[in-house]
């Protein structure tokens, strides 16, 4: 049996528009990864990266590569990205939990 | 508004009769939309995830959320609860509860994905259309297949379904996650446990070892006279200094490791006596996990998109196939470079490959990313280690840019710090992809 008619997504097209205005956009390269461990309401261990300005972000990252603050896993992940990177991951890691994965 | 480049077959599709009550519903409803035009001239596009694993489940709810409606997200899964394997080594060792490890998909019903519990038989990857057990057929404006790993119950000698009744490889977690853990409750003291290790490529490279740690803690409180070996196709493995200091430490002359140049590739194993052939000579357990060479998921095969290795090479911008257009493959069953076969790994592939598939259908050029892997390893309940890294595409495969192990010589805070962050990391992922 064949329908053509079977299209809910036309109606979840309507939901999205009236509720959520804009699009979550594409994340800058590495940031889908954070989440991985971070997680927004924060677990003790991994700190919750929400609560941080972009600039503390920024400079926890910068001084782990440099090996100047504690780490176990963020020291060795943190070589992996240019600053232009881990500024553009931290702005977008604070704009607001709506644009996150 | 973002434009959008559906197939022409992307709204045709084939259902079974029990769909109507569905289809009378969706028709009342849609009375609705016409109320707003603009909707009605915009055709969701049609994305079909096959696996919900970490990999299938996190793509299909990242393109769900992301894809601001304009993406209809359709998952087929025949399980209704998943099981982690992640931790289930702690489970074999009795330090665990395997329903820690099992998620249902309530979730994702909430985020508007289609869930079919079905198992996926076909891929016709020319009509775009990909086809159930009962026949049903759906089609797809981007197929991802996450399929995970099967185990080649032809792969090894004497190993086969049924010989993993007794010697089980618990490399699926769940009922063989269980059985070997009774086997071990029931071992008596003194006997040898072996551990069988494939070569590369595998689901998990460290895992094997991973188990090999918890179960020697097991035997070291419940069992000490025991002892365990482990007979590998290798000669060299994951953490490797890491966890043989480990060893050394928390289970001196318990644990043997027999490499691939010393006799440690098993070629035959013999269910009735538990007894694993080498090269060098017999080896007879008392319990024995059996972890067999594996390959992509079968559905990968059927749609074209694995080779003759038995994995799924892909670009490592999109995860398109580099066999076929249109699908993308994720998790366990690619092969793509440096990347390991892992839940962390999986769920960093599932969001990049959505990020991709979105910007496909809206026209744009997808954008390379930079990946990340994070795996730990349990080697006792307070001693944890890890590896990091950052992978990036280059010449055509996800290459490690940076990254590494746990540093030696550290003291037992840093190792319980890992411990405690490995339970972390479960808990987060677990609750992103199935909370
Ligand atoms: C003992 C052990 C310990 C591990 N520890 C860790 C760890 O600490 N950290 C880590 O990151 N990783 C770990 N892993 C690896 C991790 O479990 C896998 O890498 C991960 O499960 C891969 O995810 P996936 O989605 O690709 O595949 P899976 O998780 O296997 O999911 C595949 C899904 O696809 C479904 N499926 C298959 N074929 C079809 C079909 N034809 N139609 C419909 N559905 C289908 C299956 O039912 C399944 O639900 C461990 C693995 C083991 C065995």
């Amino acid at each position: 049996m064949t329908y053509r008619a079977f299209k809910p997504a036309s109606l979840l097209v309507l939901v999205a528009l009236t509720v959520s205005p804009a699009s979550a956009g594409t994340p800058p390269v590495g940031a889908a990864s954070c989440s991985g461990c971070h997680r927004p309401d924060g677990s003790g261990t991994v700190p919750d990266l929400g609560n941080l300005t972009t600039d503390e972000i920024v400079a926890a990252v910068a001084a782990y590569r440099k090996g100047e603050r504690p780490a176990t896993v963020m020291d060795r992940l943190a070589k992996g990205f240019t600053d232009e990177e881990i500024r553009a991951i931290a702005a977008w890691l604070t704009q607001g939990p709506s644009a996150k994965p | 508004m973002k434009k959008f480049a559906p197939s022409p077959h992307g709204l045709r599709k084939v259902h079974p009769p029990s769909r109507r009550r569905v289809l009378l519903n969706v028709a009342a409803a849609s009375v609705a939309t016409l109320a707003a035009p603009y909707v009605l001239a915009k055709q969701a596009a049609q994305v079909v995830v096959v696996g919900g694993g970490f990999a299938g489940a996190t793509a299909a709810r990242t393109l769900a959320r992301d894809g601001d409606g304009d993406i209809a997200v359709t998952l087929i899964e025949p399980q209704t609860q998943y099981t982690a394997c992640p931790l289930s080594n702690a489970v074999v060792a009795g330090m665990r509860d395997l329903k820690a490890q099992q998620f249902g998909y309530d979730a994702l019903d909430k985020d508007r994905i289609k869930r079919v519990s079905a198992r996926a038989t076909g891929v016709d990857p020319t009509a775009r259309r990909v086809t159930l057990e009962d026949g049903t057929q759906i089609d797809y404006d981007r197929l991802i297949l996450a399929p995970g790993v099967d185990l080649r119950f032809d792969g090894l000698r004497g190993y086969d379904q049924k010989a993993a009744e007794t010697m089980p490889h618990a490399w699926k977690a769940g009922a063989q996650t269980l059985l070997l853990r009774r086997q071990l409750e029931d071992m008596k003291d003194g006997g040898l446990v072996i551990i069988s290790v494939p070569a590369n490529p595998y689901r998990c490279p460290p895992g094997p070892y991973e188990r090999a740690s918890l179960i020697a803690h097991y035997l070291k409180t419940k069992k000490p006279r025991s002892k365990l070996m482990i007979l590998d196709g290798k000669d060299t493995f994951s953490k490797q200094k890491l966890f043989e200091a480990a060893w050394k430490e928390l289970y001196p002359g318990l644990i043997e490791w027999v490499p691939l140049s010393s006799g440690g590739q098993v070629v035959e194993v013999d269910a009735a006596t538990k007894t694993l052939v080498t090269d060098f000579g017999k080896h007879r357990a008392a319990v024995a996990s059996v972890i067999p060479p594996q390959r992509a998921g079968e559905i990968s095969a059927i749609a074209g998109v694995a080779d003759k290795t038995g994995w799924c090479p892909v670009d490592p911008v999109t995860f398109e196939s580099r066999l076929q257009p249109n699908i993308h493959v994720i998790g366990d069953a690619i092969i793509a470079g440096g990347m390991p076969k892992s839940a962390f790994a999986g769920n960093s592939q599932a969001k990049v490959c959505a990020g991709a598939v979105a910007q496909i259908l809206r026209g744009e050029t997808p954008t390379a990313q930079k990946l990340i892997n994070t795996c730990y390893s349990v080697v006792a309940p307070v001693y944890g280690i890890s590896i990091a890294s950052v992978f990036e595409p280059r010449d055509g495969l996800l290459t490690e840019v940076a990254g590494g192990v746990s540093p030696m010589d550290k003291p037992a805070s840093f190792r319980a710090e890992e411990a405690r962050q490995a339970e972390a990391w479960f808990e987060t992922i677990t609750r992103a992809v199935y909370g």
